[in-house]
């Protein structure tokens, strides 16, 4: 028997919350918006008025207001996106213990073991978009499938409210006549690429056939192959299973632009501090640190250099991160943005390669423990670098200000 | 959406029931509770745990949102 796959979407998930709190808005279009003056003012996401007048997500919020001049514009509130996170994840228990989350938004479903057949999937995907609705006030798009990736195409194909029934034996006329973007991991490179050669649908990457396929993008063209034949056998994961962290990373937009070394000095000591910090939680050491630099005109790159040793300790990453800046930056680039990752990691538990600095980088370790046990009992502000006070402004709290991204669908768990 | 006052018992087993309500100035009973389920107040604006009561014979929706109270206003009098 093959698996019933669900994938849940909830619809303008931000802007859905905000609307049902505030009952005075709702017939306006509305867009959640990050902070002008801290530079993130961006739609986040729009209501469906909104997005039917052309308002998208990642418009500044000049081009929203061009678009749609009557559009209100409300702050984000994370804390209750998180909140109703929980509750909506907390519906889906009670229907599978296979819920893998995509995102603050977006979760699978395995029904498999508790569906009898694919259509019984359906009508429980109907009775927890029922659910969400009566109990959170949002809606839920669902797309219900034999594997994740057609699922999570279902979810997409009708919005809002709606639930959207993939089965084996009419993927091919349901599928295959979409365009190829419509494919998970098929971005606008990818798409560019495919057109070229004449490749305009799902199911003409399926004909294209895996060697073709692999002679263009290469071994990223077998799993797109994969992906348009519903050869995806991924499973959903066990509830409450964690993610194999491979990088430990923060970045920052900052509220003006970065235009001198001591400027970029400052941002990478407090981004380092904050990497550090996280490895410590988590008891792992890093030794490839990366740099990420984004200038004014939204152009970015990225470097990295190895450590000698594996490590926590913020100094050791932030002087092997400004070297990189040093390196790579011609020095009259305004920046807008700039990020301090750690890869290579392991756990501290494992034991590390002594190294004739041994010493110094365990002191240094025990010192930032000390710091964090009082950030723990008196609030991160409580001590910082002197540095980070040159100016203030530029200042975030990376751990509290964390942002949640999306998890790669080729994650491993453990 | 304003809060409001309620006392309420908390039973051995951690069940919360609201005894009173101050609504305008004034202590009303909760006089029976019909139902208890989690629900979205698409009226007022928010979520929580739904008390279907029934105070001055008139059914009211009273919601416990984390550990504030709010209520669904009809006509009482």
């Amino acid at each position: 028997m093959s698996r019933i796959i669900l994938h849940c979407d909830l619809n303008n998930f931000y802007a859905s919350v905000e609307c049902l709190y505030r009952p005075e808005i709702r017939q306006f279009p509305v867009a959640v918006c990050g902070d002008t003056d801290k530079r993130h003012g961006i739609v986040l996401a729009k209501n469906q008025i909104a997005k039917l007048r052309g308002v998208k997500t990642g418009d500044v919020i000049y081009q929203a207001m061009d678009k749609c001049p009557n559009l209100v514009t409300v702050p984000p509130n994370m804390k209750l996106y998180q909140k109703f996170s929980r509750k909506v994840n907390d519906i889906y228990r009670r229907y599978s213990n296979q819920i893998q989350p995509f995102s603050i938004d977006e979760s699978w479903i395995d029904l498999t073991g508790t569906a009898a057949t694919f259509e019984e999937g359906v009508k429980t995907a109907d009775e927890i978009r029922a659910a969400v609705f009566s109990e959170l006030g949002v809606t839920i798009s669902i797309g219900v499938s034999f594997n994740k990736i057609f699922a999570k195409l279902g979810s997409d194909l009708k919005k809002p409210d709606a639930t959207t029934a993939i089965p084996k034996e009419r993927f091919q006329e349901i599928i295959w006549p979409l365009p190829c973007r419509e494919l998970l991991y098929v971005g606008p490179a990818t798409e560019r690429k495919l057109n070229r050669v004449g490749l305009k649908t799902i199911g003409d990457i399926a004909s294209a056939g895996p060697a073709f396929l692999q002679s263009l993008l290469g071994k990223w063209g077998l799993t797109i192959y994969a992906f348009a034949m519903g050869m995806d056998d991924s499973p959903v994961y066990l509830d409450g299973a964690e993610d194999a962290v491979k990088s430990v990373g923060n970045s920052t937009t900052t509220p003006r632009d970065i235009v001198t070394l001591e400027d970029a000095k400052q941002v990478i000591y407090m981004l380092s501090d904050s990497v550090a910090e996280r490895l410590r939680q988590k008891g792992m050491v890093g030794q490839l640190v990366q740099v990420s630099l984004r200038d004014t005109s939204l152009c970015s790159f990225e470097r990295q250099m190895p450590l000698k040793e594996a490590t926590c300790a913020s100094g050791p990453i932030a002087k092997a991160a400004l070297s990189l800046f040093m390196r790579h930056w011609d020095g009259t680039t305004h920046l807008r943005s700039l990020g301090v990752r750690i890869s290579d990691l392991s756990f501290l538990s494992a034991g590390r390669q002594a190294t004739f600095d041994s010493t110094t980088t365990e002191k240094q370790e025990q010192l930032e423990g000390c710091i964090d046990s009082l950030r723990r009992r008196f609030g991160h502000s409580c001590i910082h670098r002197g540095l980070l006070m040159v100016d203030p402004s530029l200042n975030i709290n990376p751990i509290e200000d964390n942002t949640v991204h999306p998890m790669s669908y080729f994650k491993e768990v453990m | 959406m304003e809060y409001i006052d309620v006392i309420a018992q908390f039973d051995p087993a951690g069940a919360i029931h609201p005894l009173f309500v101050r609504i305008d100035e004034m202590r009303l009973r909760v006089d029976r509770v019909t139902d208890i389920r989690p629900a979205a107040s698409l009226k007022q604006g928010g979520i929580g745990l739904r008390y279907t009561c029934l105070i001055q014979g008139k059914k009211v929706w009273l919601y416990l949102d984390d550990n504030k109270w709010f209520w669904e206003p009809v006509d009482l009098y």
